[in-house]
């Protein structure tokens, strides 16, 4: 088939005729999605306009500073903690001749799938020279809270970014580079900074920036340990009715966000070749001889820590249950598990009926307009949920009061914050599909619509699957919307989980805590076996 | 010197319409654009019942847009198709593919992955009754000997099985044509020349119409009633094969076909003086007294002629050999300038540089075209 020939009914969508009607209409969806998505951020300005002059006042407050400042050096804390981690297990686990590689890998990676502020509850319970750890081992152990616990409890649930995005790096690197700067009188340390380190910056960057987006963003960890960033002082002076005032930092925290996002794209577009693997595959041997059996003291520590620690104190509450909870009217009911998988799997629904025209389109043709619909949701993907609640609440308030708080509005939030894993999955799948298969069935035939029933669909149907399991299973995990959106009365396990911590008493969320880490491996399993297809 | 055989020139059979019947499927000057390119350009052709004919050029000529236009994948910019009674594309009249009677054999052939041999082949015929569809998909499967591969999936078969399913799958709904694109540039070489002749068993068997596509001038000649040779979107030369290959109708055709030497010379007298010595006017295709005087070329192949090294009266000197396996082709230039080819069995090795006497042994007419 000659260029022309493939290019020909690329050419041919610019001019008239049948497929012109089928254009319009998905011009309209995507316009439609693109103002639904904008439109509620945009409404936060309306919002902030509400406080007039003293928009700019509480701007410049040194309250408002304070905040900014200690996000700022909370990212950076946790930023660095995580490269300080996540690059070393990354070296140890790609080039190190330890044992049971394989099983290293998966541990240091799986604490990117629980959501960070189940390891916050889990030490906040536990610890402390009072707490139930400190009395079971008969020693006093600090209490982990405020900045610094955060920071921990943030590294040690998002330093998995550095490992994975250093690993790819250092798994695409060309190993006889190495081995030549040996060659050329260079020591093995001299060899890995002038050599592996700067071949591995970019990956080692795309990770860090990640995490900063997470810590940025991340709510609960800071509600938990009570420390005033900005996703933790919005939602306060929200509670403290100050809408506009909330507002308007949930625009600075958008102002901060699109920072990071700017710089992050800078770097992807640097490093287009640093995930790709090349020729030899990372085969420069990192020999520790016995050192390596100390040397796994890290990823076993970090493992306990994020993993086993938090496990085994919600196990420990299964366990031991608590006094006192039916007092508070706290004890804990099924019903929030079901709320939380019907919430969860109309979200999923509603996805996956989204993503389908958007994905489809943007796999079938590279024209501007579907990719930049392919592009456009991936603003919700990287807003920080507390500040899409907050918008949401303010947008249904004024513009739209009877669906304030209710269930259509949650699950358009959802939608519009995970949707994108759905559009990512169903579009890989969807690309897979050969044009000439839809063309044979059209000569054999069906109708478009009959053959996009008889081929295309069943086809596409396990990234259609996989998409509406990843948001089904990040929607049961999601926690600011759902907080700030929910219906009065309508209780979901982590919201279950969230009045538990604010009462203080914490016995009772074993079950919604290890449902939701159930949940976690679950994401992380359904990821995996995607990259594997 | 020429060697006339004994042989008298085989009775050729003209290729008039009128001994076919009426035209299945007729193109009329439609043309394709694509931005500034014109794939196919004013291109007409009739097909007729149960022939099998073979759109043949180099890539880029616009053979496979015209398969596209003509299963509908794809729509003219000008002209009209008319398949069987009706037009299924015109200025005002669109029929789109799942409603016209036309098969197409994917080059890829786009078997369903998700579906097994058996739903592949019946994919076309579901509104059949099921008893109905039953029967079709086991005829069709024993008519490309793959009956045991029925509850098989795509995945597990070899190309040459692929290939048949893929024609099994196509001729179910029993189309009017049958479209093949590239039918073979996805097989193994060494399978192809046993597709060819199982494709066309096949075709014959099921009495279909059939129209394909390729630039393999030795599988268009070898499988196809008639041969259609296309250039720059429009049809060079439709014929039954040996004609477009010793009867050219123009230069293109000449050379795109086989290796063609020219030599020239001027008619005068009923008889051409050339390279390779005096040509009567006789064994020359259609050159009549009316065109005395011309300046012509006419067309010679390798196996036309031969080489004999010699250095009394040479008229050449090898300027290159090609070595095939069963033959060698030498490369002369002739003493007046004139390129031929001269092929010659594999024991004949002559040397590069030797002079040589090229001689003439035809027992068919030469094709001719005036001078350049």
């Amino acid at each position: 088939m000659s260029v022309r020939e493939r290019v020909g009914p690329l050419l041919d969508r610019l001019r008239g005729g049948r497929v012109a009607a089928v254009d319009s209409g998905y011009a309209a969806l995507a316009m439609l999605v693109a103002v639904a998505l904008v439109a509620p951020l945009a409404w936060l300005v309306v919002d902030v306009t509400g406080l007039g002059g003293r928009a700019l006042e509480l701007t410049i407050s040194s309250r408002t500073l304070a905040v900014l400042g200690r996000s700022v050096a909370l990212v950076a804390v946790v930023t660095a903690a995580s490269i300080a981690v996540g690059v070393p297990l990354a070296v140890l686990t790609v080039q190190a001749s330890i044992p049971y590689r394989r099983f290293w890998t998966v541990l240091c990676a799986l604490p990117l799938a629980v959501p960070s502020y189940l390891g916050a509850f889990a030490a906040l319970s536990a610890f402390g020279p009072d707490g139930p750890l400190s009395t079971a081992l008969g020693l006093p152990l600090p209490a982990v809270e405020g900045f610094a616990g955060a920071a921990l409890i943030l590294t040690l649930y998002t330093y998995p970014y550095v490992f994975l995005t250093t690993r790819a790096s250092l798994l695409s690197l060309d190993a006889s580079l190495v081995e030549a700067a040996r060659t050329l009188n260079c020591g093995r340390l001299t060899a890995f900074r002038r050599v592996t380190l700067p071949q591995i910056l970019p990956g080692i960057a795309a990770g860090a920036l990640l995490v900063a987006l997470y810590a940025l963003a991340d709510f609960g960890t800071p509600n938990f340990m009570n420390v005033e960033v900005f996703t933790q002082f919005i939602y306060s002076r929200y509670q403290g009715l100050m809408r506009d005032y909330a507002a308007l930092l949930s625009l600075q925290l958008l102002a901060v966000t699109g920072v990071v996002l700017f710089a992050e794209s800078r770097i992807g577009a640097d490093d287009s070749g640093a995930y790709a693997s090349r020729g030899n595959r990372g085969a420069a041997e990192l020999r520790l001889g016995l050192w390596r059996y100390p040397a796994l003291a890290l990823p076993a520590l970090v493992a306990v820590l994020a993993l086993v620690l938090p496990i085994g104190i919600f196990a420990m509450w299964l366990v031991r249950g608590g006094p006192g909870y039916e007092f508070a009217q706290l004890s804990f009911s099924w019903s929030y598990g079901w709320n939380s998988i019907y919430v969860s799997a109309l979200a999923a629904l509603a996805s996956v009926l989204v993503a389908l025209p958007i994905a489809l389109r943007s796999a079938s043709e590279d024209s501007r307009l579907a990719d930049l619909t392919a592009r456009v949701p991936y603003v919700g993907y990287a807003t920080p949920g507390i500040v899409l609640a907050i918008a949401l609440l303010g947008f249904s308030l004024d513009v739209v009061p009877p669906l304030y708080k209710t269930l259509p509005l949650l699950v358009f939030a959802y939608v519009v914050r995970f949707m994108p894993q759905a559009v990512g999955s169903v579009r890989t799948s969807a690309m897979q599909v050969d044009r000439r298969l839809i063309e044979a069935a059209r000569t054999l035939g069906r109708s478009r619509t009959g053959a996009f029933r008889a081929v295309t669909l069943p086809l596409i149907a396990p990234g259609v699957v996989t998409g509406a399991a990843l948001v089904f299973l990040t929607t049961m995990k999601e926690l600011p919307a759902t907080l700030l959106l929910r219906p009065i009365g309508f209780d979901t396990l982590v919201v279950y989980i969230w009045r538990v911590e604010e009462a203080g008493l914490y016995g009772q969320a074993a079950i919604p805590a290890l449902v939701l880490v159930v949940v976690s491996g679950l994401s992380m399993a359904v990821l995996l076996a995607q990259e594997d297809n | 010197m020429i060697e006339q055989t004994t042989k008298p020139p085989v009775e050729r059979r003209t290729d008039s319409p009128t001994e076919r019947g009426d035209p299945v499927l007729e193109l009329d000057g439609v043309t394709r654009s694509f931005g500034p390119e014109t794939a196919v350009d004013d291109l007409s052709l009739s097909v007729y019942e149960g022939e099998l004919l073979t759109l043949l050029g180099p890539s880029g000529c616009g053979k496979t847009t015209t398969l596209r236009l003509l299963a509908g994948l794809d729509r003219p910019d000008a002209g009209t198709i008319r398949l069987g009674q009706g037009t299924v594309s015109g200025p005002d009249r669109f029929v789109p593919p799942d409603d016209r009677d036309v098969g197409l054999v994917f080059q890829s052939f786009a078997l369903f992955p998700h579906l097994s041999v058996g739903e592949n082949v019946a994919f076309g015929i579901q509104e059949w009754a099921d008893d109905e569809v039953d029967r079709r998909v086991e005829q069709l499967l024993d008519l490309v000997d793959l009956a045991d591969y029925r509850d098989h999936s795509p995945d597990d078969l070899s190309g040459g099985q692929r290939q048949r399913v893929a024609l099994a799958r196509s001729l179910a709904p029993e189309p009017e044509v049958l479209l093949l694109d590239e039918p073979f540039s996805n097989l193994d070489v060494s399978l192809r020349v046993e597709m060819r002749e199982e494709v066309r068993r096949i075709l014959k068997e099921a009495g279909v119409t059939a129209v394909s596509v390729t630039h393999d001038q030795e599988e268009a000649l070898s499988i196809s009633d008639r041969v259609a040779v296309i250039s720059d979107g429009s049809v060079e030369q439709v014929a039954r094969p040996e004609v477009v290959f010793e009867q050219p109708e123009s230069r293109f055709v000449a050379e795109f076909l086989g290796q063609a030497g020219f030599v020239s010379g001027r008619l005068a007298a009923g008889a051409v003086e050339t390279d390779l010595g005096t040509l009567p006017a006789d064994v020359i295709e259609g050159l009549g007294p009316e065109y005395d005087g011309a300046r012509i070329d006419v067309m010679v192949r390798p196996d036309d002629l031969v080489a004999i090294p010699d250095d009394d009266d040479p008229n050449g000197r090898i300027r290159n050999r090609q070595y095939t396996g069963p033959s060698f082709v030498y490369e002369v230039e002739l003493d007046g300038g004139d390129v031929v080819y001269c092929e010659h069995n594999h024991a004949d090795n002559l040397d590069l540089d030797q002079r040589v006497r090229v001689d003439l042994r035809v027992d068919h007419p030469l094709a001719w075209f005036p001078a350049r």
